[in-house]
């Protein structure tokens, strides 16, 4: 009796056919995935990267929710015209705190994943406002309504919280706590900002620069165009590509 | 038509399963097929020799052939500079005003500016650089902080108000609005600012206005309105609004004031000194230059 007879057994039961395919499909499935965990190259110790500041998270959060990622990707991918036109290649490193990522496959506007700093905070308002007053040929379409929608970001604790225990971001208890101060004090040019910086900015171990702190979009109000382009200016500007060695097995 | 005779049915082995009276025939895999899959079975096997693929404890096996996409990528890159590289050393060994007079790296120092123009200045510049409102146009010979090729190669290194260029230029108009001057005032100086170009609707105001303008405005812009590139103050004397030159717009701009914002192009390793040489080349040669 080959082995092939015995084959009819697992044929003439369905239930363990189903348990044996189970098994077979979860072995690959571990193989490709399980050593993402564990290989210390997956994700490389990088100088700079920390969790999104409350803002930045809103502004993300609302990135999301306008669908931007249908259009923009987030993933400078290693090819000569792309790092050319973006910048250094992403990194997986960059997108860590992203719960969900925003890598994208669809270029209908250009990748954003450095865009942070490339722009004036006026060319951002002004281009959420009508991308056409800026550029005439862009088909991207108004967002208006984004500085007219003032937030009081009395859920960006709770918003905080949801990263730390779903995604990887290691917000602190203090930060959390500090949240809603925070997300404030960003936007206010005349605020005591060394709570924040002191979370997020330089004098915090992430070995990277101070956090932005403007009025980003011009208006007195906190609005939700302050958000996204406090999101949008740091975009790609977190890790110090001066002082990266890359890993060159990759 | 004759039909063509039946083809001779083969003798192939049945599986042996039988249901009333209907058997199946058990014909083997067309050899091609077969063969097919084994050489994929075994081109799989080659390619992760090849290439990098097996998981490990501290990394992916690298692959016989070594390939990495970052190694890749790099050695496109450095493929490119080093085939560019004797036109960009002499880019930046050349005095900026002589570059575009160069026949040999004039061409070159415009289109490879050209290039870097339609990646990063456009979004606010506008394709053809004529600008639009809040963005200067660079193809008129108006220039708010010079236009001469030296001040161009500046204003794109250093940008203007950027945060992150210690030697940015920096200017701040006041908000006049803002315990400066009243709203008569503001009315007054709007209407004298008009009245340079011939534009006032009152001269009552205009009179007022130039007072007002005298204590605050030519420190900056000049008695006579003509601007002051060293503090990129613009000429109000001309027809060349950067926000606007109505009555309405120029009050605005009195109130709440304006300064835009460039970024710092050296700054972030976004561009290095030959692209920046070039653009510079590209912006003076638009047609406004000085």
């Amino acid at each position: 009796m080959g082995i092939l007879d015995k084959h009819k057994i697992i044929e003439k039961n369905a239930t363990l056919l189903l348990v044996l395919s189970l098994l077979v499909v979860s072995i690959g499935g571990l193989v490709q995935i399980v050593p993402l965990f564990y290989l210390e190259n997956t994700i490389e110790d990088v100088e700079g990267m920390r969790p999104y500041t409350p803002l930045e998270l809103t502004g993300r959060d609302i990135y999301v929710r306008e669908g931007c990622y249908l259009c923009h990707s987030q993933m400078i991918r290693p090819l000569r015209d792309e790092v050319e036109r973006y910048g250094h290649y992403s990194l997986a490193a960059e997108s860590q705190y992203d719960y969900p990522f925003q890598w994208g496959s669809k270029r209908t506007g250009p990748d954003l994943a450095r865009v942070g700093g490339r722009y004036s905070d006026e060319w951002q308002a002004d281009h959420l406002r009508q991308p056409r007053d800026v550029v005439p040929e862009s088909i991207m379409p108004s967002y208006r309504w984004l500085e007219e929608k003032v937030i009081d970001g009395k859920y960006v604790a709770d918003s905080l919280k949801a990263n730390a225990a779903f995604g990887r971001a290691p917000y602190s208890e203090e930060m959390i706590e500090m949240a809603r101060a925070d997300f404030r004090a960003q936007v206010d040019p005349d605020a005591d900002t060394e709570g924040l910086q002191s979370r997020y900015g330089a004098a915090a171990d992430w070995g990277g620069r101070d956090v932005n702190v403007r009025n980003f979009d011009g208006q007195p109000e906190l609005t939700e165009a302050d958000a996204l382009i406090a999101y949008l200016q740091m975009l790609g500007t977190l890790v110090d590509f001066s002082t990266f060695i890359p890993d060159a097995s990759r | 038509m004759a039909r063509k005779p039946e083809k001779e049915t083969k003798v192939v082995e049945t599986t042996g399963h039988e249901w009333d009276g209907i058997t199946e025939l058990d014909n083997p895999m067309p050899r091609w097929w077969l063969w097919t899959f084994y050489l994929t079975i075994i081109w799989g096997i080659g390619y992760t020799i090849a290439y990098p693929a097996w998981p490990l404890l501290n990394g992916a096996t690298p692959g016989l052939l070594g390939y990495s996409s970052r190694a890749e990528v790099a050695k496109d890159i450095a493929a490119v500079d080093a085939a560019n590289a004797p036109l960009n050393d002499k880019i930046v060994s050349l005095d900026l005003a002589t570059i575009a007079g160069d026949s040999e790296v004039g061409n070159y120092a415009i289109s490879a500016g050209g290039a870097v123009f339609r990646t990063f200045c456009i979004q606010c510049h506008g394709s053809g650089a004529a600008g639009s409102a809040g963005y200067p146009n660079l193809r008129d010979d108006d220039w708010l902080w010079g236009g001469d090729i030296e001040t161009i190669y500046t204003t794109i290194s250093h940008g203007i108000r950027a945060d992150e260029d210690e030697d940015t230029r920096l200017s701040e108009m006041p908000a006049f609005g803002d315990d400066y001057l009243s709203k008569v005032e503001i009315a007054q100086a709007a209407q004298f600012v008009l009245s340079l170009t011939g534009r006032a609707t009152d001269a009552t105001l205009v009179e007022g206005g130039a007072v007002v303008f005298e204590d605050n405005c030519s420190a900056c812009h000049g008695s006579d309105g003509l601007g002051d590139k060293f503090v990129g103050a613009p000429n109000l004397a001309d027809a060349i609004w950067l926000y606007g030159g109505d009555l309405e717009t120029v009050t605005e701009t009195i109130t709440n004031s304006r300064g835009g914002v460039m970024p710092a192009w050296s700054a972030a390793g976004r561009l290095n000194e030959a692209q920046l040489r070039q653009v510079a080349v590209y912006v003076h040669e638009l047609g406004g230059g000085e």
